[in-house]
């Protein structure tokens, strides 16, 4: 899953280094990534992934790391089984 | 519960009275020569109001968040750029007093604040940006162990040059990102303000707000130790739409009292005779009574929203509720001062009768313009592609 996740930063993150470079716990805003970006990415998380994040999910720490957007998504997935 | 339901009224007592006897006797002046409300200021420091919001444990006045708001409304309903200034510190103050996680420099900072009754200016803004408030150049520089430096170009700002202390917002360092920023403090013997051009602007005349180059030189304890991130979308954005839209609704709801005063004027001249200027101001009301069900309804839901955990301020729906408080008043605001106008007529235009509104309508014609809308509108529209309750 971290590798999808970070296709979908590398095309929608606009981040000022290479997404492959970077630890799952690196902090994307500092990375370069925009809140106007973001959302880009949350966007296309929902797409791939066929999920929507409810409003409470739906903040900047929840998208701030490889690994935050990981365990979102997990718990989302959990939540929302795939039917 | 009743010890500070007394402590918040007996402020709010203080405010009314330097509203009376220092904001409403020198608007007029204040806004014809564009100068600092300096009396109001004074007052308001006389009554240790400049500390008011900060917590008793630290020496403060310890009153209620929704107490600061009223104080703004009251003090907008006399003068709007001394309720400008009285917001925009108090601003500063709820920014730091929520945000400084017990780092023991900012603590005795605001015993300062108490004793000294400092007043403390903002420099967010800045030039190249594009009016984002979440995004700088200027950075904090290493000058030597321990301390840091910065240079600012910002656009406007608001009564720096009379303000004790700034609060300014930079990146983290030279190699940050213009996202990864701090706020930082610094007092006026650790910076230099060079303006950049002149004050001479439409209305909210004497928050003199004209362009500078900030530069200081500061201890490293003196940035705030929470990322300005968090602090904009749980501090700083939701109580500036919330203060400034009290003190919009203040002016408006003084343009609004003139107008009745005027009709009520007329009605007594002529008793019995039909009055056009009755029904337009009874439309107006109608339009008094939108702007203060959204400021009311917005002051309540931050309340709310501060009471639990506060990074539900974090959340989009949240900035969006906030944002669309601040373009609502922005718009309705002059909407109703103008209205006020209508009812009026020439004595409503000249600027010297007791139902001149013409300050009223240029002051509040700042509004749109405070963070402008057109910018708000564009990040709501991005948030609006994702936000699912709204």
């Amino acid at each position: 899953m971290i590798e999808e996740i970070r296709k979908i930063i590398a095309e929608h993150g606009r981040l000022s280094v290479d997404v492959a470079g970077l630890a799952p716990n690196a902090d994307l805003y500092h990375a370069g990534m925009t809140s106007h970006a973001s959302v880009n990415v949350m966007l296309a998380l929902e797409d791939h992934f066929d999920i929507e994040f409810p409003d409470r999910m739906l903040k900047r720490s929840v998208f701030e790391s490889i690994s935050a957007i990981e365990s979102a998504l997990n718990e989302l997935r959990a939540e929302q089984p795939v039917s | 519960m009743s010890v500070s339901v007394d402590r918040d009224q007996a402020f709010l007592n203080a405010i009314g009275r330097v509203a009376e006897e220092f904001a409403a006797p020198n608007a007029d002046a204040v806004d014809r020569e564009a100068r600092f409300p300096a009396e109001t200021i004074a007052g308001l420091r006389a009554e240790g109001a400049l500390s008011a919001f900060i917590p008793t444990e630290l020496g403060g006045g310890g009153v209620a968040f929704e107490t600061i708001a009223a104080a703004c409304f009251e003090l907008g309903q006399r003068c709007g750029a001394s309720a400008m200034v009285f917001a925009m510190h108090q601003i500063q103050v709820a920014t730091i007093v929520r945000h400084l996680d017990q780092a023991p420099w900012f603590e005795s900072y605001l015993r300062d604040v108490v004793a000294e009754q400092r007043l403390i200016a903002s420099v967010t803004s800045e030039v190249g940006t594009g009016g984002d408030m979440g995004s700088s150049i200027a950075s904090v520089e290493p000058a030597g162990e321990g301390i840091g430096r910065f240079e600012k170009q910002a656009p406007t700002v608001s009564y720096g040059a009379y303000a004790d202390d700034l609060l300014t917002t930079l990146r983290r360092a030279p190699d940050a990102e213009p996202g990864d920023q701090v706020c930082v403090l610094t007092s006026k013997d650790q910076h230099t303000l060079e303006p950049t051009g002149s004050w001479d602007p439409l209305g909210m005349r004497g928050t003199c707000s004209p362009g500078n180059v900030v530069r200081a030189e500061l201890p490293l304890e003196q940035v705030l130790p929470t990322q300005f991130a968090r602090v904009m979308n749980e501090s700083m954005v939701p109580i500036s739409h919330i203060l400034w839209s009290h003190l919009w609704l203040g002016i408006s709801t003084d343009a609004f009292e003139r107008a009745r005063a005027f009709v009520r004027a007329a009605a007594k001249r002529k008793p019995g005779e039909p009055l056009p200027a009755a029904i337009r101001l009874s439309e107006l009301m109608s339009e008094l009574s939108l702007l203060r069900a959204e400021v009311s309804s917005g002051l309540r839901e931050f309340i709310e929203a501060s009471a639990g955990d506060r990074a539900r301020l974090s959340e989009m729906a949240s900035i969006l509720r906030f944002n669309n408080l601040k373009i609502a008043a922005s718009e309705q605001a002059p909407k109703v001062c103008q209205g006020a106008l209508g009812v009026c007529g020439i004595v409503g235009f000249k600027n010297d009768t007791p139902f001149s509104v013409g300050r009223h309508l240029r002051d509040t014609m700042s509004a749109c313009l405070m963070v402008a809308n057109e910018r708000i509108h564009q990040t709501n529209a991005s948030l609006l592609l994702i936000a699912k309750d709204v």
